[in-house]
């Protein structure tokens, strides 16, 4: 018979998946460290412009602009290229000048008859992005716990802020190992992410309570294989709507990042990445991590009794 | 025992829906604001910083900037600016739909400190000499070129800076008028320079008996005129600013972005259409009309909030209706289970909408929480991004409780589905005998 979900044992491996997320969350603190971020100007500083052209572009043409333009060609940090060449991505680790940027648009659309975009960060505001990026993605997780616990009990909430950084962190993995720039709306996609992925725990969380709740009624105890039943069933329950709704979610998600435009396509690829991880840990870590907290509880009143 | 009744209100209800969404869209998308990364604009940081050295960068300072550049953007013409102050000393402008950004940067940005000096850059007038809205466009009486013509405050004072001029050795007779002249510039590598701050360089014969100063030749055009007067009338910054941040996208990109994305929207809502069609069959051709309507109702309330769309905003859009369906899966699968345990169309649907909705509330408060916060942090672009997401899970909450759960209902109380369990998607083969 072929894979059913819905009758898969999802917690007799569950020290297999544990085993899974902490190679990967190593692996992911290794690359964070040594291999780091592509940070995009927005983080850091610098200039960016984009040429866009009715025909392929060239490098040496694009270096010669930038020259004319009055810039030192060997101030470009890099070219780009998108769109079968009609894109041209330049980046500039210095920040411009209103009047250097005027000069560039004025030159660049001379050359190539359509003005490009340019954005200039200096490095101060760059550091407050990047700071306030921070903030963002812990206030959020703050946010989120507080809820759960409020709405649930804390141990749910302990197990779902701890699956969200999980899908936090693979997406930065991810765009670390492959180094793909990261700009503004990369922050605007992990907090989407965050928001979202808790989604699938929280639906299977609920099913843990209502199911819970059915066991315990009357007051008696249940053990801990009877939870690991309850945590099973539960998810078996739920494993089809939480795939299914992922996969909505992914198809939109991966038309925006195949058909859409150049600017959102890190934003696509990081909602991608994030919703993919996001129902491996509601499926896989969320419940079975709860399972092994709520059991040392279970441990602990039986010994005092 | 067909109610025949519940389904022709069904099929009013859904044609009546789609008519309003198809007569009234256009004129929706028409009324809906877009972003400077969609049609095209800029957005600009500046730090404000002192002008002289002493001066104070206070709330005074701030708001007196603030005043003098919203009258800068008004000269500019520009439907929709938002200015605003952020923190002590800064100033975020964002202009969408400009024509000629390099222009409306340098009418913001430009101080229009007004000064005549002489060759040697020593200070004969300045600013403070103009009379108040002291500047306009003429035309030459004899060559009909376009001039600026400034009025003085003292004829006399005029008269006796240019006879000093008139009395220097030709070529050295020139009065030089300057627009924001700064410390350590000089006329002699100014005036080679393309954007020159030097707006005039009249030779002198004799002194000028009159209060009106004429700025003639070289650069001034009619546009580069009026553009001229109107910054000198709406009257100098008091402080320096500088671009700390800024961001320009074209007109011409803004459009690619739009077309594609919205190419890309239509592709992945289609999927999700056709992933919920074959997958619930009746549940899922009830949440398409659903859907529909959620995006429609989701833009009206966008609008009626005054919000502008972004790009980030429309994936927001698009990402929704992905999630918009999660109430409607949630619902269905229930359906499916019940239907499966053999229980009847009816009490199925009852069952599987008892526990849903609290379970939906959950999911999307969290999202929620998430949305906030980037609204909070975000800026511009991002900023519509959370909006967008933010009235998307309002919307949802409407759509799945009203609309959805109402059009099933219809359908169901019908009885015409009685038998037709396979229409919701159950194998005949998986449903057990009660």
């Amino acid at each position: 018979m072929s894979f059913n979900p819905t009758k898969f044992d999802y917690i007799k491996h569950r020290k297999i998946y544990f085993a899974i997320t902490i190679a990967l969350v190593i692996v992911s603190v290794l690359l964070l460290s040594f291999r780091g971020l592509n940070l995009g100007i927005d983080f850091t500083q610098g200039t960016r412009v984009e040429i866009s052209s009715e025909n392929q572009i060239k490098e040496a043409d694009v270096r010669s602009v930038i020259e004319d333009a009055g810039i030192d060609a060997e101030e470009i940090d890099g070219i780009q290229f998108a769109q079968g060449g009609k894109l041209a991505n330049v980046t500039f680790v210095g920040e411009f000048s209103q009047d250097q940027i005027s000069e560039m648009k004025q030159t660049i659309e001379a050359q190539y008859d359509k003005e490009p975009s340019i954005s200039t960060v200096s490095a101060q505001v760059g550091q407050e992005i990047a700071r306030n990026a921070i903030y963002a993605v812990l206030l959020a997780s703050l946010g989120i716990v507080i809820y759960v616990s409020f709405r649930f009990q804390p141990l749910y909430g302990i197990a779902t802020v701890l699956a969200l950084l999980h899908d936090a962190l693979m997406i930065v993995a991810f765009f670390s190992l492959f180094q793909i720039e990261v700009n503004l709306y990369f922050i605007a996609a992990i907090l989407t992410i965050i928001g979202y992925s808790v989604n699938d725990t929280i639906v299977t969380f609920d099913r843990v309570r209502e199911n819970l709740g059915l066991a315990e009624k009357g007051g008696r105890k249940v053990s801990f294989d009877e939870l690991a039943h309850i945590v099973n069933e539960s998810i078996q329950q739920t494993i089809i709507r939480s795939i299914n709704t992922v996969v909505t979610v992914v198809m939109t998600a991966a038309a925006l990042y195949i058909f859409g435009s150049e600017a959102i396509r890190g934003f696509s690829l990081a909602l991608l990445v994030g919703l993919i991880m996001g129902m491996y840990s509601s499926i896989f870590i969320a419940a079975q991590l709860w399972l092994v907290m709520k059991g040392r509880t279970l441990g602990r009143t039986k010994r005092a009794s | 025992m067909i109610k025949k009744g519940k389904l022709a209100t069904f099929f009013i209800v859904v044609i009546a829906l789609l008519v309003l969404i198809g007569t009234t869209s256009s004129w929706l998308l028409k009324d809906t604001k877009l972003g400077l990364d969609l049609k095209g604009g800029f957005e600009v940081l500046y730090e404000v910083q002192p002008l002289k050295e002493g001066d104070v960068i206070d709330q005074n300072a701030m708001s007196a900037t603030l005043t003098a550049i919203e009258n800068r953007v008004n000269v500019l013409g520009v439907s929709e600016p938002d200015i605003r102050i952020e923190g002590d000393n800064r100033i975020r402008v964002q202009l969408a739909g400009v024509k000629d950004q390099t222009e409306a940067r340098q009418i913001l940005s430009s101080t229009a400190q007004l000064s005549f000096r002489d060759i040697n850059n020593k200070l004969l007038l300045d600013g403070a000499d103009l009379k108040a809205k002291g500047a306009k466009v003429g035309y030459d009486p004899q060559t009909n070129q376009p001039l600026v013509e400034l009025s003085l405050k003292s004829k006399q004072k005029f008269y006796d800076v240019t006879q000093k001029i008139s009395q220097m050795q030709p070529p050295a007779n020139r009065l030089v008028i300057w627009l924001d002249y700064e410390k350590g510039d000089s006329y002699e590598k100014e005036i080679q320079k393309k954007n020159s701050k030097i707006v005039s360089d009249a030779s002198v014969q004799e002194p000028i008996n009159s209060d009106k100063a004429i700025i003639s030749g070289g650069d001034i055009d009619a546009a580069y005129g009026k553009q001229l007067s109107s910054i000198l009338n709406a009257g100098a910054l008091p402080v320096k600013l500088e671009e700390i941040y800024s961001t320009s996208v074209s007109a011409a990109f803004g459009q690619d972005a739009l077309d594609q994305t919205l190419f890309a929207s239509a592709i992945g809502v289609a999927a999700v259409f056709l992933f919920m069609l074959l997958f619930y069959r009746i549940s899922g051709f009830v949440s398409i009309i659903t859907l529909l309507f959620y995006i429609y109702l989701v833009m009206i309330f966008f609008n009626g909030i005054n919000a502008v769309l972004t790009l980030p905003g429309i994936a927001a859009l698009v990402l929704g209706v992905g999630m918009a369906v999660d109430a409607n899966i949630i619902t269905a699968e229930r359906i499916k289970d019940e239907l499966r345990s053999g229980k009847s169309v009816l009490s199925a649907f009852k069952a599987g909408n008892r526990r849903s909705f609290g379970t939906i509330l959950d999911a999307n408060l969290t999202t929620l929480i998430s949305a906030g916060v980037l609204y909070y942090f975000g800026t511009s672009t991002v900023k519509g991004f959370a909006i967008m997401l933010m009235v998307s899970i309002a919307v949802t909450f409407v759509t799945n409780v009203f609309v959805s759960r109402y059009l099933m209902q219809l359908l169901v109380s019908s009885r015409w589905f009685d038998k037709k369990k396979s229409w919701f998607g159950v194998k005949e083969s998986e449903i057990r005998e009660l």
